[in-house]
């Protein structure tokens, strides 16, 4: 990272935790590949988003959400990070040093609810949307928070790891 | 929450980054407010239900020489390119605000893709861009080998970029064609069309299908390039340039077709970085953004090609942009005709490869391993991890989670078209119906990939 990061670390009010590396005030790890993801706390979300586009990731690239309720694997995540059902996941690209890096916020499932990107990163409403309609997971703050994909009658969040999938009843398959 | 506090307590004074880019730096002084303000035209996003909508467009005018009429356009309407629907606020002939509405094609395909193992997984990706769908493949493939820790070997590498770039060309000719129809150059529909079909016939030639053709696939590529493949790839290098010679005469010297294009759906670069978007629709707005430049895969840091980029960010300039990226995708052809190197097709990795063919006859374990590779898959070390291509249409992101299992326990794809279409209602404000459609059709959407 730059160096600005670190400046950037020291004006924020987050907790350090001594061996975890850090940028922009989060415990910054390399996932595979040599991928950057910094996995900041849910409440500083839009500080530590605010502290990224100050330094040059000027666009969201993507935004997405994992539910982990039924993952059977371990979850690396660094100290000081508590593993909650879902994840939002959030990468940027810096074009001038053509870089990217990850966010990766935990989100518990009584409280589905996080800061919208939508005044920092415009381009990550139909992305919000597209979360919560498929995970249920509530921006705070995002203009039109409404279903995207499915219809806007539709219950239930598909991407859910508890969303009922099934066979409907197709009409000629029994027959011979 | 103390979020939108926290937001306002944000570093009033953002350290200034060491970036030589003039335009990073003029917008990093205004950072600290958020990109919003950046978009001139966001009261042009109508925020609005499709009930509301429906509520408001049946009741009783108030007073009719001060109305705004609301209008619904799709989702089967000839010009919106499959099934995007559009909300409309309309003053006369002039577009207020609009909302475009997706979701009509929507399958659950990442749903879909976490019940698929990592073999099969390339069937499902395919039909997300149907007129890219290899590079779905790619982005896919690339996120496995990547979690898997493989390396492919240079040939297969050098036949997915000729692929690659044989499917940019065939769907910027399906663009050309659509363009050119929205647009009411409806003979160029049979143009593009027929320039495609010639493409499509190198795809049956190599991979059997003409679409979905599931032949990028996680350690490598399906099958080897047939014999006469080379013929083939010079005989399209040879009808293409007159061709495209004949799409200038027809359309870009026309005083009509730049008429109704030029200044039509005008988007500056910083709105463009701001709204997300991504390929030629970045690019027009004059951003040299190219992942295959930029952040390299593959071996395109190995060829030489132009990134074409475009000055005014209208609707002209994308169709330019096209244009000519078909001609450096033909560059960049004749470069991997000249160097493409001979070796197996796909990883020797026991684990991810099954057998050759000829193995299975004569050794029981071959056929055990065969079997198990395709009914049960492979296993994948734990991980996630984040793939990106450049499409036709713009970075293809693929996401992947995995467990350690046969099968991604998410699977997630960043569809181009879909972040491109937030910026219509930006690119439609004030301007009339009909260059509404020349917008739509300048973005390029497919709704496959839109809708999942």
């Amino acid at each position: 990272m730059s160096e600005t990061t670190e400046d950037l670390e020291t004006e924020e009010p987050i907790v350090e935790t001594p061996d975890v590396p850090m940028a922009f005030g989060a415990p910054l790890v390399e996932s595979t590949g040599g991928q950057l993801v910094i996995h900041p706390a849910r409440e500083n979300w839009l500080l530590v988003a605010s502290a990224i586009l100050a330094d040059g990731f000027f666009m969201c690239i993507d935004v997405t959400a994992v539910d982990y309720l039924t993952f059977q694997g371990q979850r690396p995540l660094p100290a000081g990070v508590a593993p909650e059902r879902f994840e939002l996941v959030a990468s940027f690209i810096n074009h001038a040093r053509a870089e990217r890096i990850r966010a990766r916020v935990q989100i518990p499932e009584d409280d589905p609810t996080v800061g919208s990107l939508s005044t920092l990163y415009p381009g990550s409403d139909y992305l919000e949307r597209e979360v919560f309609d498929m995970f249920g997971i509530i921006f705070e703050g995002h203009p039109d928070l409404s279903r995207i994909l499915m219809p806007e009658n539709w219950e239930g969040h598909p991407l859910r790891k508890d969303f009922a999938t099934g066979a409907i009843p197709v009409q000629f398959k029994g027959t011979k | 929450m103390a979020m939108t506090d926290a937001q306002a307590e944000a570093p009033a004074e953002p350290a200034a980054p060491a970036i030589e880019h003039q335009m990073a730096t003029e917008m990093a002084d205004e950072v600290h407010e958020g990109q919003l303000h950046i978009l001139p035209r966001n009261h042009a996003v109508m925020r609005m239900s499709e009930v509301q909508m429906a509520e408001k467009a049946n009741a009783p005018l108030e007073d009719e020489n001060d109305q705004t009429m609301l209008m619904n356009m799709g989702p089967s309407h000839p010009s919106t390119h499959g099934v995007l629907r559009l909300m409309l606020e309309m003053d006369g002939e002039t577009v207020v605000r609009s909302k475009p509405v997706v979701g009509y094609l929507h399958t659950g395909m990442e749903k879909t893709g976490e019940a698929l193992t990592y073999l099969q997984g390339p069937t499902n990706v395919t039909r997300m861009d149907y007129a890219a769908p290899l590079f779905n493949e790619l982005a896919f493939s690339l996120a496995v080998e990547e979690l898997l820790g493989i390396e492919i070997p240079p040939r297969a590498t050098w036949i997915r970029m000729l692929m690659s770039e044989m499917n940019r060309i065939s769907s910027h000719l399906l663009f050309m064609a659509t363009n050119g129809m929205d647009l009411g150059a409806v003979s160029m529909m049979i143009y593009g069309w027929r320039e495609r079909e010639e493409v499509l016939r190198f795809f049956e030639l190599v991979t059997g299908l003409r679409m979905n053709h599931n032949y990028i696939r996680p350690g490598g590529v399906a099958a080897d390039l047939p014999d006469g493949w080379r013929d083939s790839v010079l005989r399209l290098l040879e009808i293409l340039p007159p061709r495209l010679e004949e799409y200038d005469i027809l359309m870009t010297g026309q005083p009509i077709w730049r008429e109704r294009l030029q200044g039509v759906g005008v988007m500056r670069a910083d709105e463009a970085i701001a709204l997300s978007t991504t390929g030629p629709v970045l690019r027009s707005a004059g951003v040299p953004w190219d992942l295959r430049r930029d952040m390299p895969y593959l071996a395109y840091d190995e060829v030489e090609f132009d990134v074409v980029v475009g000055t005014y960010g209208d609707a002209f300039d994308r169709y330019a942009i096209r244009l000519n990226e078909i001609r450096e995708s033909m560059r960049i052809v004749r470069q991997i005709l000249d160097k493409m190197p001979k070796g197996n097709y796909r990883a020797a990795d026991t684990k991810v490869t099954p057998p050759p063919r000829a193995r299975i006859d004569e050794s029981m374990e071959a056929l055990i391993h065969h079997f198990k590779i395709f009914t049960e898959g492979f296993k994948v070390p734990e991980g996630e991890v984040y793939a990106a291509v450049e499409s036709p249409r713009g970075e293809l992101g693929c996401y992947i989670v995995s467990d350690g299992g046969p099968k991604p326990y998410r699977m997630h794809i960043r569809g181009p078209s879909f972040i491109n279409l937030q910026t219509l209602p930006h690119m439609m404000s004030q301007g009339l119906i009909a260059d509404a459609v020349a917008v739509i059709s300048s973005v390029d959407p497919i709704m496959g990939e839109v809708d999942r």
